[in-house]
């Protein structure tokens, strides 16, 4: 039973991150058709700046400041410079699709070396607010930590923000209404181009958050949100890939499914088990958990 | 005074021309009906004049400024609204969202709340819905909805491209009368793009008929009805 707990806690902890991760994708992905995979290279720019921060001043909310505006500052110019110069110059044909992807994956490539060049490849670590010991429930040690409680919290927090944003006010319609038909929003007067950039600042904003909250747990070095990226593509396809709750509920999913593996198998069967949930995924909810793809006819 | 004018407008998809040297005119306040089978290029003169497609050749003023080549979110700004093909709106919204988009851009809750209001006015269907998911609506709704978000941008031109598509005709009877008391009691210049020639004409005052990309006949929309020759040719009766 402590062991189930435990389990379903530490599922809950990597399932919130991987939401995140998940978001930041599908909101580039809403927001422009591209799957972003230079996200994890955003991320671990912002996450090495944080750990700058963290190990200059010992403030770790600050250091979280620097890299959601890192963050929010990165996405803006990935979007600006590098996808509308792009967008410019290849828009038909059958490379026009594929081109923008590739691109990102370069980008990933591309940021990681110089991260390297910075920062070097040796692991660092990073260092939590709060104590990352785990909590004694009855006399017994749960793998659960103070750290945990604060990673759930804060994503809880972060989710709300975005779907208070996204329901309630003038932008979030806007970015809505820019993601499902373009062409209708700008014939209402949206301006499609800048709220585009929008979506890339907040998914910059919500991979920063990612990147920062799951090093304290793990080490930093230039590949090491590679795996995060991997899980949050996986949980954003589970989610539908177009819905932001999809994405949430995806993350929670795989965490949860990783965290039973992890604990009850082992962690050589991670990488299959969460490739047979995708595909399981995409073979029986191909539109993702919420079944969120509506019906297209306009 | 004129206040949409066109002078030999040539646009282009590709290596296929659409429309070539089309010229004509529309005074304040009037609707004039763009009548033509399919592929005459009636809804590429529409792309073309809010801004969704570039010209080729040609001018094409809106009170006397350019409007070629500017964005369509710069041209709602100046008073023209493009209601496009195949009931344009937003299925993932509510009624509601998709009224308000409308207006975002003038940052003006209480006016667009009024134009939301005067939009449900003239279609109470709307009012029944306005938390409704707009995939839920039926043709003839969605069009109306699709004109009401036009309203609420409070234009001045109104572009509405084949309103009548797919719809029964006790509906489409109800959207051109609807779209007649707005040209009247807004004042608005219309340009009704529709291949239901005589429904179009019948509520029009002026009409242009367009074949292949050509402008073949325009004027009084009551003659253009009249004359034997048109009717026979374009009109398809």
């Amino acid at each position: 039973m402590r062991q189930l707990i435990g389990t379903l806690l530490i599922g809950l902890t990597l399932g919130s991150i991987y939401s995140l991760m998940a978001l930041a994708l599908v909101l580039v992905w809403r927001s422009t058709r591209v799957v972003n995979f230079a996200q994890a290279g955003q991320a671990i720019v912002t996450t090495y700046i944080a750990y700058e921060i963290v190990t200059r001043t010992g403030v770790f909310w600050l250091a979280v400041l620097f890299a959601v505006v890192a963050g929010a500052l990165l996405g803006a110019g990935v979007e600006y410079f590098l996808m509308r110069t792009l967008f410019r110059h290849v828009d038909e044909g059958p490379v026009a699709a594929l081109a923008p992807v590739i691109a990102t994956l370069g980008l990933l490539g591309v940021i990681k070396s110089i991260v390297g060049m910075i920062w070097g490849n040796d692991f660092r670590s990073f260092y939590p607010p709060v104590s990352t010991d785990n909590f004694v429930l009855f006399g017994e040690s749960i793998p659960f930590s103070r750290f945990n409680v604060l990673v759930i919290l804060s994503t809880t927090v972060v989710m709300i923000i975005f779907s208070f944003i996204f329901q309630r006010t003038d932008l979030g319609l806007s970015l809505r209404a820019a993601a499902f038909q373009p062409e209708i929003a700008r014939l209402a007067g949206i301006r499609v181009g800048p709220i585009r950039t929008i979506g890339w600042v907040f998914a910059g904003v919500a991979g920063a958050i990612a990147g920062v909250l799951i090093t304290p747990n793990d080490v930093l070095s230039p590949a090491s949100l590679d795996v995060l990226l991997v899980f949050g593509f996986v949980a954003a396809v589970i989610g539908g890939l177009e819905s932001l709750p999809g994405a949430v509920l995806g993350g929670v999913v795989l965490g949860i499914g990783v965290s039973f593996v992890l604990n009850y198998v082992g962690t050589t069967l991670i990488f299959p088990t969460v490739f047979v949930v995708l595909l399981l995924a995409l073979i029986f909810k191909p539109n993702g958990l919420l079944g969120a793809k509506k019906v297209r006819s306009a | 005074m004129s206040s949409l004018v066109v002078s030999n407008l040539t646009v282009s998809h590709g290596a296929i021309r659409a429309l070539t040297n089309v010229s004509f005119e529309v005074q304040e306040g009037e609707l004039t009906a763009v009548i033509g089978a399919n592929g005459a290029g009636k809804t590429t003169l529409l792309r073309t004049l809010s801004g969704l497609k570039d010209a080729e050749n040609g001018t094409a003023t809106w009170r006397d400024r350019n409007i070629l080549g500017k964005r369509p979110e710069d041209l709602v700004r100046r008073g023209i609204s493009h209601v496009s093909e195949g009931k344009s709106v937003i299925p993932e919204l509510t009624v509601r969202e998709n009224l308000v988009i409308g207006g975002l851009w003038r940052r003006d809750k209480n006016g667009t709340e009024k134009a939301i209001k005067e939009a449900v006015e003239l279609f109470p269907r709307l009012g029944e819905r306005m938390s409704q998911s707009a995939n839920t609506l039926s043709g003839g709704e969605r069009q109306m909805l699709a004109i009401g978000r036009a309203l609420v941008s409070r234009p001045k031109l109104l572009l509405l491209d084949e309103p009548s598509l797919g719809l029964a005709p006790l509906i489409i009877e109800q959207i051109f009368s609807a779209i007649k008391n707005l040209q009247k009691s807004m004042n608005l210049t219309v340009v009704l793009v529709e291949q239901n020639a005589t429904s179009a004409l019948e509520i029009a005052d002026t009409g242009v008929i367009l074949n292949l990309g050509e402008l073949v006949a325009s004027g009084n929309a009551k003659d253009l009805l009249a004359d034997p020759a048109l009717k026979s040719a374009y009109l398809g009766y």
